[in-house]
């Protein structure tokens, strides 16, 4: 009986390790306090993927749509674009999402994101399937993630 | 009295030399102000920034440029629906206005919207406070915006992202302009060097 728990165990273990070797994982989400008028906001990730995947969508309950956008300064001029066809991760080269770059948009804010609050988000890879985490809400114009 | 008559144009033959001597003075003073300020090149385009505006402030309440006169401007464009880029910006300006010290009480730091459909004075102030008490937000009609845009030859445009008509994002020049306390230009700042490069530049500005 103990062998077989044991058997048991280890085949878990194994099953989980490989679905981290071929999966991803999302760390270090957060996002940035907003007004009680404002109706957009951003959550930045950082996705290590163990095998070719796609960043296809978003979601989470705090605003009616969330979208994977890019920011990019071209000749003095600031543009902001959803990223069309999903955003692709290749194993070794992490995307660290960061203000002025890639960030997850939240569009319809349905509540004011406080500082110190926890948002959850849900972030859907072609492969990697659902990943779930909560990202930490930073100060309104923090530019990194808030020290633990 | 008839020799009254042509004696009537000698007092404007008198002064012809104080007259010409008049015109001297202005044209070695504007010599000078060339010689010392440089070449006439950057007086133009610092004369072609900025200018007149007519806008809203967050309580509601009309405002024009002479609102701000005896304050050195800081002014931005952007939206408030941008949730990336334009609050790194204004916290670096908010944290650069903390990093100068009694220079900011010389300075008025503006935030004016590109997207006045959206921000309305309420949207903009409290977006603006959430920042700096200092800075304040202003709005207008898209008329007003098109002026004020075009006095600092800001570049603006919408971007379609969706079928809806609130589906946009703005495409827009995101730079720092300051403005001496008798309105007229007195330096740019970019806006993407971080806080304590953007205190560097407006201690070496405002005076």
């Amino acid at each position: 009986m103990r062998l077989m728990l044991s058997a048991l165990v280890l085949a878990a273990l194994s099953t989980a390790a490989l679905a981290q070797s071929t999966g991803v994982a999302v760390t270090q989400a957060w996002s940035r306090a907003s007004t009680p008028a404002a109706k957009t906001g951003a959550i930045y990730v950082t996705v290590t993927a163990g095998g070719p995947d796609r960043l296809t969508g978003a979601s989470t309950p705090v605003a009616e749509t969330a979208e994977v956008h890019q920011s990019k300064m071209t000749n003095g001029v600031m543009e902001m674009r959803p990223v069309e066809g999903g955003l692709a991760v290749t194993p070794g080269t992490p995307i660290h999402m960061a203000p002025g770059g890639y960030h997850i948009m939240l569009l319809g804010l349905k509540q004011p994101l406080q500082q110190g609050s926890h948002v959850p988000l849900t972030l859907n890879f072609e492969h990697a399937g659902a990943v779930n985490v909560e990202a930490v809400v930073a100060g309104p114009g923090a530019s990194e993630p808030p020290r633990p | 009295m008839p020799e009254t008559k042509p004696t009537r144009p000698a007092p404007t033959w008198r002064f012809a030399p104080i007259i010409l001597a008049g015109f001297a003075v202005i044209l070695l003073v504007a010599a000078g102000a060339i010689w010392f300020f440089g070449a006439p090149a950057p007086l133009q385009q610092a004369a072609a920034i900025g200018g007149p505006f007519s806008l809203t402030d967050g309580a509601g309440k009309p405002v024009t440029d002479k609102t701000y006169r005896g304050k050195y401007m800081l002014v931005y464009f952007g939206y408030t629906f941008c949730p990336d880029v334009c609050p790194t910006t204004l916290n670096d300006v908010a944290q650069a206005i903390d990093k100068i010290g009694p220079v900011a009480d010389k300075l008025q730091p503006l935030f004016i919207t590109i997207d006045p459909a959206r921000d309305t004075p309420d949207v903009i102030r409290q977006y603006a406070a959430a920042f700096s008490p200092k800075l304040q937000g202003l709005t207008g009609t898209a008329a007003q915006i098109a002026d004020v845009a075009k006095e600092y030859r800001v570049y603006y445009a919408s971007h379609k992202t969706g079928p809806g008509p609130g589906d946009y994002t703005m495409d827009h020049s995101s730079i720092l302009y300051v403005m001496d306390p008798s309105g007229h230009f007195a330096g740019v700042i970019r806006a993407d060097e971080g806080p304590d490069a953007i205190a560097a530049d407006l201690k070496k500005i405002v005076s």
